[in-house]
């Protein structure tokens, strides 16, 4: 229950890991944050990216105090899949969204996996 | 009887027993509250289920169409990806939480915020793709805002999930565990208690019985004594007490009453 008791008031940034279409995108939007200590919200990742270095990416976002919704590509997600299946917390959620080369997948989302289980019984 | 299946350690007695069935009732009350709490998140639960459904589906077309506005924006303005990325300051669109409450659960709800200043980008002076820029930002923004939506539900869903467990644990631990082990006490007790009034029953019923024994060999002994006295020529007198004997408790004074006088 720590996820529920954890203040969800703080939270008020996006954070993106994707690739950099998605990410231009994004940040065109406005959801791309600077802090104090030149630490951005955003990872681009393209096909040179270390798999390690989503990793810790994942990890700080995930630990992070002011991200609320913590986006990533479906097809980077894939490359993390097992920690992005371990991360079941409700604080930040993870949202793994579509991107330009690769289309929406619903099969492999972890979220839609659990609840294609759960309506299916 | 009472031996079968756990019970609570406790004496059995008539104080234990009513405490026993207080705590049986509180357990049943606790059991039925918990069963309609999980109900009504269950409920809950199967809407947020299908929204999030949804949602997911429609983020997919939402993004699709974003993407071919930016790659809109790459055909007439050229790569724009780097100057994007380098102008990010501070976040003019963020996200506020604000909460909801179902049954006693927290949860959280994000609205997405866009600050005022959000349109003084300074990017319009990027070639000539000012106006497709906008546009694409434009959708990008209307993206996020979907984007944040389908989060919301599925925070919903994560805590949802999480607590409807939780209440289903405590449902099944009263029905299979609390509750049973109560049963099982109040039976103990109760047949701890009816072995007690049959014991007490049964030891009432020797000490009377003693009692009458030892009254007739009383008897016997004094009339054997009382016999053999006569015998020997002594005159038997009854000790009838204070008040006792044959004559006790008659009334005294109507007792050798006078006959009536004639003159």
């Amino acid at each position: 229950m720590a996820a529920t008791t954890s203040n969800p008031k703080d939270r008020n940034l996006l954070a993106v890991i994707g690739d950099e279409d998605s990410v231009t995108g994004l940040l065109l939007a406005g959801i791309g944050h600077v802090d104090q200590n030149q630490k951005k919200n955003f990872l681009i990742v393209d096909a040179k990216t270390q798999t390690s270095v989503i990793e810790s990416a994942f990890q700080d976002f995930t630990e992070r105090k002011d991200v609320a919704i913590l986006l990533i590509n479906q097809h980077i997600a894939e490359k993390i899949r097992p920690t992005v299946d371990r991360y079941q917390a409700a604080f930040p959620a993870l949202l793994e969204i579509p991107s330009k080369e690769h289309p929406y997948d619903p099969a492999k989302d972890s979220v839609l996996k659990r609840v294609q289980k759960l309506r299916g019984d | 009887m009472s031996g079968a299946g756990p019970r609570e350690s406790v004496f059995p007695t008539r104080m234990n027993l009513t405490l026993t069935k207080g705590r049986l009732k509180g357990a049943q009350t606790g059991h039925s509250l918990l069963a309609k709490k999980r109900d009504a998140l269950t409920t809950r639960f199967r809407t947020i289920l299908r929204k999030v459904d949804e949602a997911k589906r429609l983020m997919g077309r939402v993004l699709q169409l974003a993407s071919f506005s930016l790659a809109e924006v790459t055909y007439t303005a050229g790569d724009i990806g780097y100057q994007v990325q380098e102008s990010v300051k501070k976040a003019s669109y963020t996200v506020q939480a604000r909460q909801e409450n179902v049954s006693g659960v927290v949860l959280p709800a994000f609205d997405g915020v866009r600050s005022k200043d959000a349109s003084d980008f300074n990017l319009t002076g990027l070639s000539r793709g000012g106006q497709q820029i906008q546009k694409c930002r434009d959708t990008y923004v209307k993206a996020v805002g979907t984007l944040v939506e389908l989060a919301s539900l599925q925070t919903a869903f994560t805590i949802l999930d999480e607590v409807i467990r939780a209440t289903n644990r405590r449902v099944n631990a009263i029905e299979h565990v609390v509750i049973p082990r109560l049963d099982n006490t109040i039976k103990y007790i109760n047949s701890e208690l009816d072995e007690m009034d049959r014991e007490e029953f049964f030891r009432l019923k020797k000490v009377q019985g003693k009692k009458k024994r030892d009254a007739e060999k009383a008897n016997e002994s004094r009339q054997a004594q009382n016999a053999e006295f006569t015998e020997r020529g002594g005159e038997l007198h009854r000790d009838e007490g204070i008040g006792g004997g044959e004559a006790g408790g008659a009334d005294m004074l109507d007792e050798g009453k006078d006959d009536d006088v004639i003159f």
